[in-house]
Parts: C-alpha cells; structure tokens; sequence
C-alpha cells in the first residue's frame, strides 16, 4: 500500500488545504474572544426556543449538562444513551478530580496559567482560543456543581479543598473523595433528571445512535436501535448535539467502560464530519498491570496516588527480591532521578514513557515484568495510615480487592494503560462539526487537549462544553438555520434506516467460528503494540497491513447468534468492532503522516538524545483533520494551522 | 496461578412477558484472578460457539462505580463480599467445585429485562421527583460563599456514594427503596444548598417510591448489609424524621402568578 502524504506545501492548493478547514475563532485578543463571539451571537427569542429541537447523544459530563441546560432555556430536547440509565455514563469513573482556576489557595494560580499549563501539557497541539475559553470557564464550572450539591471536599473552616496534580505546580484541583466524576455526573445527571421530570427533556435510555442523517447539507436528525426490543427508528431536530465519548476502548484493554465505543462519532464521520488528530490517544501511567488472557478492562488508579506514593523499580535487572527486601541503594527512583522539579508529578505521557522504558530494560516488577511499583511507605510513615485512608481509602480498597493484596503493607503494582483520546471529531470555536448542525462536546471533539491531556481537565472539558459553551452557540447556529421544518418520514431518514436495517441483518446472519470479542482482542493488540505508547514507521505499515486482514476474517468468519429484533449483546458489539476496526486504521495512517513526536504520540524516530518527544514545529504544527471518501478509500487529510501567539513553542520540560 | 471448576445455575427469562428458569452450566477453568464478570464472559464465550445463547447482565464500568451491575449469588446481592459490586468480585473467594445460584434482582418494581438484567429506571423517576437541587445553569454564586463544615460535607459525601445499583431493593424483603432515596435525601439535605427545598423532596421522593411499586422498610437492615457502597441505615431514620417533619410542616400553596 503506499504510504505517501502531501507534505503541508503541496497541499496549499486545490480542496484539502487548511484554508478550507476555518475555526471561526474570533477576532482581538485572546482574553476577549469570548466576550467577543457571545456578544456577536445571534440569539433565539426566549418565547421561541421551545420550537427548536436538538437532540442530544450521551448523558455523561457534557451531555446531561447541555440536555439539562439547554432545557432550561427552553429548548425541545431529546437525550439519548446506550445504559440503562443516564447516570452510568463513563464520566462517572473519573476518579481525581477537576480543575479550576479560582486560586483559593493563594499561590499564584490565574486563568493565565491554567491556560499556559493545559497548552503546555498538550505539547502545543491545541487549539490557544479554545483553551484560553476552558480556563476562563473553569472557575464558573465549581460554582456551577457547588450549587447544585456536589459534595467537594472541604476544609475545617468550611471552604472548598484543592489538591495538585501531574503536569502543574498549583493546587488547583477539586475533588470529591476518589470519587469526583461521579459526583459531577450525578450533579448533572439530577439537573437532568429535574428537566424529564418536568417534561422538558424527553429521555432515551438503552437506545444507541447508528447513523446520523444530513438532509441539505444539515444534520437533521439520527437513526437508533433500542437495545431492549432491537426496534430501529428515525428521530428528526433542528440540531444534533454528539457527547458520546472517546475512542479508548479500540485498544480492547482500556480503562474505558465496557460499552464506551465509537460508532456515533464514527457513523457521524461517515456522514462527512471530520475526524481530527486520531493518533492523539492517551495513556495514563497508574493502573493495575494486565493479570490474563481473560482480562476484560483495566482499572485505574487515580493519578493524585502519585501526590503521595513514589515510583520506582530495583536498580538491578531482573532483581527476584520483594520489594521490602530491596534496601534504598538499590532502587531506582526514576522520575525523581529524570525529572527533579516535578519528580512524581511529571504529566502522563512522560510517566507512562517512562515507565515503558524501564520495563523494556528489563527492570519492571510482577508477573510478566510489565509493572513498576508505586510506593506510599514515606508518605504512611510521614503523615501516618489514617492520613492516606481519608485521601485514598476507596482506590486502596479496590486495589486490595482486585489484586488480593494490601497496599498499606506492600507496594502496588501498576503500568500504563489506554485512557483517554485527545483525538475526535474536528470542530470549530463554536464546537460545530463540518456538518453543519452537528455540534460536538467533551472527549468526542478533539480540540482542547492538543497531543496530551493534563489530570483533571477531562471534567473541566466535559462541563465547560456542556454548561457553558454550547447552549450559547447552538442558538447561533438555531437562529439562522431557517431551512423548513423535516419529519422524520424525510427520504433520507428512510434511506438511512434501510441502511441500518440491512447492516443489522448482515451481522446476524454470520455464523462462523470466532466471537465479537476474539477479534476485538487481536485488533486491540495490534493498535497496543504498534500505535500505542511507542510508534515507528514500520510497526505502523505492519500494523496497516494486518488491520484490513483481521477485519476481512472478521466479516466473514465472526459468530452472532440470536436475531434483530431483541437484547442482543453480540451484535451490538460487532457493530462497535466494525466501526474501530476502520478507526484503528485511521489511528495508524494519522500516526504515520505525522513524523514528530509530541504528547502521547511518540514516534521513535523522533527523539532527544535523552529520549524526550521531538517535536517539529516547521512542519507538524497543525490539527491533521481527515474526510472520509468512501469505503476502501483513502481518507483525504485537511489541516488546520495551530497559531501559538500567545504561549510560545518551546520544548517541554519538566526536569 | 491456581485455577478450578465450579457449577452455574443461570436464570434465563427471554423478555418481561415470558416465564424464566435456572439453566446450569459447567465454568471449567476459572482463575482466582478473574473477576466474576470475566468468569461469566468465558462461560458466554463458550456458550456462544456452540450454538447457545450468551446469558445477559448489565455491566459497564467493570470497577464498582456506575452501578450497572449485580445479581444474585446464592441469594445475596453482589455475591459474598462485603462493600463490593459483583464487577469487583474477584474468583479467589470461591472454592474448587462450588455450587452458585445466579438470580436477577427480584422486585416487583425492577421487572426483568433479559435473563440477569432488570428495568432500574424507577429510580431516575424518584430522582426526577425530587432528587435534587433546582440550580439553574449560570445562577450561581461563588463557591467559597456556601461554607459547609467539613463533617457535613464528610456526610453528605458518605450518602452521595450510591451508585444507584439496586441491591438494597433486591435484597429487601419488602423490596423497599427506603436506602436508594434516603441516600440522595441525605446527600442533599446535609448541605446548605440542599435546604430550600429539603420538604418538598423528602415529600414528593416518597410518594414517588411509593407510586413505583416499591414496599415500605421495616428496618430489617438487609441493604446496609448489601450495599456496596456501605450506606448506612440511619440515614432512612433521618428520612423518616425529615418526612415526619415536612408532613406537619407542609405549607398552603401560595397563589400562583404575579403583578408582573
């Protein structure tokens, strides 16, 4: 196959330049730009909203928050999830906690430096305008949840509690317990909960997005199934709004949830949304190693445990001695050895290298040697085991729990895993796709985290989108979008539900000899080993050559049993696997045109003489955005230029 | 690693209007490290290639937080460890050659969506009743302004730990919600921000219950004992009292509408 792309100088010409590809971001300086772009939105007359519909796909962070909030205004709003509740979205998972840029603390934190932090931490791969918004909003954000009851942690005195967290040297970070994701999403969730209560939102549960339908050049509207009956139907708007997550789960071990797929976002794509920077995936330095063959996910273990805990691994390779054996000369430290000023609290991406690096020399601890130990024996010895119970009680419980032994005594064991995508659907400053109409929010866009995301900015993203940014632009876009009203009997909803149908009936009609989840296994450890923490050309041609393979085994060889017309889990995962195994190939083409290596993307071609990530700002710094063209069809890559006016492009550095 | 067989009696319900029955089936192989999720997704992946029908559960998160899912094992919500979800019921606690019943939630309000799967949404409705706080979007005030002292704040986070799971109902012999709602009536009625309307939600959340079918609770104490989140029982007492209370208390309706 050959692997050529436009080098950006060609590429200035004809229909897949970055002129094409405008963020509409605002003109003046970038502490305005908002102000700027709300003060010029059209707005929807208060007595009108209720005319307009928008349906709204995912009820996690960023999709609850605008359902509920867009509620209030008064919108017609339709929510759709594939739980059975809208509360068991995967953001309820995050365990650290959110950032904001309130500076309770009196250490110098501004909406500056969050936002100089978040860019840095991207490895300036984001979009500055984009970021500057999330920062300013962050602070509005804790007031936000404040009021509705989230219980964030709080000192004697009574005012809220922070902490810190990888990649800043502030204590910016609210949470609640280990359990702030959850706490936000049910802060939302209630919210949203208030507006189906009182007929403003009407709620899908256990239903799941299969295409997207553009009448005109609008997204108008979507196709479902639900999951309980199999039932295919047509639901029509004025405006689609997509929260439906990342991609993470491609990878099959992931700390992702077991149902957190892609096949809204990728249908949408289908449809004509671009998707940006796939190869920006990230991986998080704290979870609890891989254990076997049978393995289903892989669980985290908040990144705030290296507030306290310490890194390390034995000097000596392959040392057989317990860790408890092992005396202080003889461990390795290694992030406080490499990166003095941040030591433990170095951001992701480095961690996780790191870590990789010290395995692959053969010094990683557990079965299999893929671990390195996480130690809290000073933190217990300093502030005692009560101290470090109230911080971390319940991740030490489920550490206890699914290993079976007693990190109080003796060190966890952890290793890098899948965690979140920093890549997704390309949208503008408004958070509209290349559809118009068709809005994207949290994990599902790409446009915040540049190359790398920093800890507890995930839920700052997910709430900004969802609170703050969205009811605001989608009445822009509301206000002018004057096409006629569509019914869902529309040509193109009928044609897209023919489509749906016809792939429902090819999937059950397969009977071959290999499950959904084999082949999911297989693909996944593909993309692991060769689009994963470390890339190289070659691993990525392999990987190129071995993607489509499996995928044409996979169609005609993999097993669904049951029909169409019922709860049939089989088949909604072959669909999902469908749909990453086209992904997981993008990943690797997207990974391949970009010979740098920046954030989670490492290519090791690309690296300082002491093994940092190279970037190469001449030629890389841009949003690679890719138009699907077809099944079989090479994907055509648009970009987008990344101005940095305002941080300046320098090398990260933590040492 | 030490690995062992055990003997599964599955109850398999095609839909809510059909009638179910226990099924058994052989787990030969299972690993003490798998979860119980993963011993049952082996057991599905044989099943599967053989011609049979997968049996369903509702899970997702797969580390104990979104409450997705649970069954019975043996007749115990979550199966036998304390303060854990059946996704975090690791197979070290069960023995070479053992017997286990595996059971959908059993509650007349829960019906059975597919063999161990069943319908929850009466919770989102009790939520929806009143569980929560009305703070519109852009109406707040600065967090430092609401001070909650930290024992409160401690409390009301000890509540909010439900994951909405439903073991409290299945294990109930009433089959009463009294934990699930008084959890989130605790939740926000330990806060400053929850007070306004702390009568109204205590009101309109038990009646809510009560509508979706769930029993009354006669403190037999099974939920705590369940409950993976460790939700202690006072906090029904609490909802008793605040009930007890908004029921004398409870105001006239004001007139509806304005000079405006």
């Amino acid at each position: 196959m050959p692997l050529d792309f436009p080098t950006p100088s060609s590429s200035s010409t004809g229909s897949s330049t970055s002129g094409t590809l405008d963020a509409r971001i605002p003109d003046g300086p970038i502490e305005k730009k908002w102000d700027t772009r709300r003060f010029e939105m059209k707005v929807v007359n208060p007595a009108n909203k209720r005319k307009y519909s928008v349906i709204v796909v995912g009820s996690g962070l960023a999709g609850a928050s605008a359902a509920a909030s867009m509620a209030e205004l008064g919108y017609d709003v339709h929510c759709f999830c594939f739980q059975d509740s809208p509360r068991r979205a995967h953001s309820i998972a995050a365990q650290g906690g959110i950032n904001a840029a309130k500076n309770y603390q009196n250490d110098g934190d501004s909406v500056w430096r969050l936002f100089y932090d978040t860019v840095k931490g991207g490895d300036y791969r984001a979009r500055e305008a984009n970021v500057y918004r999330l920062a300013q909003i962050s602070v509005n954000i804790i007031d936000q949840c404040v009021a509705q009851g989230v219980p964030f942690a709080r000192e004697y005195g009574g005012t809220l509690s922070n902490r810190s967290f990888g990649g800043a040297q502030v204590s910016r970070t609210f949470y609640a317990r280990g359990q702030t994701g959850q706490q936000l999403l049910l802060g939302a969730y209630q919210a949203l909960e208030r507006q189906i209560g009182a007929g403003k939102v009407k709620m899908y549960p256990r239903t799941e997005m299969l295409d997207l339908v553009v009448v005109d050049g609008r997204a108008r509207g979507i196709i479902t199934r639900n999951l309980v009956t199999g039932k295919t139907e047509a639901h029509a708007a004025d405006a689609v709004v997509l929260g439906t997550g990342g991609y993470g789960n491609v990878f099959h071990l992931s700390t992702n949830a077991k149902g957190s797929n892609a096949t809204a976002s990728w249908r949408a794509h289908k449809r004509g949304a671009y998707f940006a920077n796939p190869c920006f995936t990230q991986i998080h330095p704290t979870c609890i190693p891989v254990a076997g063959d049978y393995q289903s996910k892989l669980t985290l273990m908040s990144e705030s445990l290296r507030n306290d805990g310490r890194i390390w691994v034995p000097s000596k390779k392959g040392d057989p001695r317990s860790p408890s054996q092992i005396p202080e000369s003889e461990r390795d430290y290694y992030l406080e050895r490499r990166y003095p000023a941040f030591g433990n609290l170095v951001p992701r991406d480095v961690a996780s290298r790191a870590a990789k690096l010290v395995c692959d020399e053969g010094r990683g601890v557990g079965p299999g040697g893929r671990g390195v130990y996480l130690d809290f024996a000073d933190s217990i010895g300093r502030l005692g085991e009560n101290v470090i119970r109230e911080r971390y009680g319940n991740l030490f419980d489920m550490y206890a729990r699914i290993t079976g032994e007693n990190p109080y005594k003796v060190p966890m064991r952890i290793y890098p895993a899948i965690h979140y995508t920093m890549g997704g659907l390309w949208v503008d400053y408004d958070l509209m796709s290349t559809i118009p109409g068709m809005f994207v929010m949290g994990e599902a866009n790409f446009s915040d985290h540049g190359a790398n995301r920093l800890g507890a900015s995930a839920l700052m993203q997910g709430l900004a989108d969802g609170y703050f940014i969205l009811p605001y632009t989608i009445g822009n876009y509301l206000a002018q979008s004057k096409g006629p009203k569509i019914e869902a009997s529309h040509s193109a909803f009928q044609d897209a539900l023919k489509g749906v149908k016809l792939a429902t009936a090819k999937f059950v009609s397969s009977r071959g000899k290999r499950t959904v989840d084999s082949f999911h296994r297989e693909l996944g450890k593909i993309v692991w080993e060769k689009c994963g923490m470390a890339r190289s050309r070659t691993g990525l041609e392999e990987a190129l050559a071995r993607i489509p393979e499996l995928r044409e085994e996979f169609n005609s060889n993999v097993m669904i049993p049951g029909s169409g017309e019922e709860m049939n889990r089989e088949l909604e995962k072959a669909g999902r696997v469908a749909d990453f195994f086209e992904l997981a190939e993008l990943m690797c083409f997207d990974a391949l045109q970009r010979n740098e290596s920046c954030g989670g993307h490492f290519r090791e071609e690309f690296q300082t003489p002491e093994g940092e990530a190279l970037r190469d700002d001449e030629a890389f710094c841009y949003a690679a955005a890719w138009e699907y063209k077809g099944q079989n069809e090479r994907q055509t890559l648009h970009r987008e230029a990344l101005s940095f006016d305002n941080v300046h492009l320098t090398q990260r550095s933590y040492k | 690693m030490r690995t062992f067989s055990l003997t599964l009696n599955v109850w398999r319900q095609k839909s809510a209007s059909e009638p179910g029955k226990f099924v058994t089936y052989k787990a030969p192989n299972v690993s003490e490290h798998m979860s119980f999720l993963e011993m049952l997704d082996v057991v599905n992946d044989d099943l599967i290639l053989t011609g049979g029908e997968p049996i369903v559960f509702d899970h997702d998160c797969r580390e104990g937080i979104c409450g997705s899912c649970g069954f019975m094992i043996n007749g115990i919500a979550h199966g036998p460890n304390r303060a854990t979800t059946v996704c975090q019921l690791h197979m070290r606690s069960f023995k070479d050659g053992e017997e286990l019943w595996l059971e959908p939630w059993r509650s007349a309000a829960f019906p059975v969506v597919k063999d161990l799967a069943v319908d929850r949404s009466a919770f989102d409705r009790v939520i929806a009743a009143g569980g929560f706080v009305t703070a519109p979007t852009g109406s707040a005030v600065d967090g430092n302004a609401i001070l909650v002292p930290k024992p409160d704040a401690d409390l009301a986070m000890d509540a909010a730990a439900c994951i909405g799971c439903g073991a409290c109902v299945a294990s109930c012999p009433n089959g009463s919600a009294a934990l699930f709602s008084a959890a989130k009536i605790g939740h926000l009625g330990f806060l400053p921000q929850g007070q306004p309307e702390r009568d109204n939600r205590v009101l309109a959340m038990v009646e809510q219950v009560t509508l979706e079918g769930f029993g009354h609770c006669t403190s037999t104490g099974e939920c705590e004992a369940v409950c993976p989140k460790g939700i202690q029982i006072s906090y029904i007492a609490r909802m008793n009292r605040d009930y007890l209370k908004a029921s004398i208390a409870k105001r006239p309706e004001a007139s509806v509408g304005g000079s405006g």
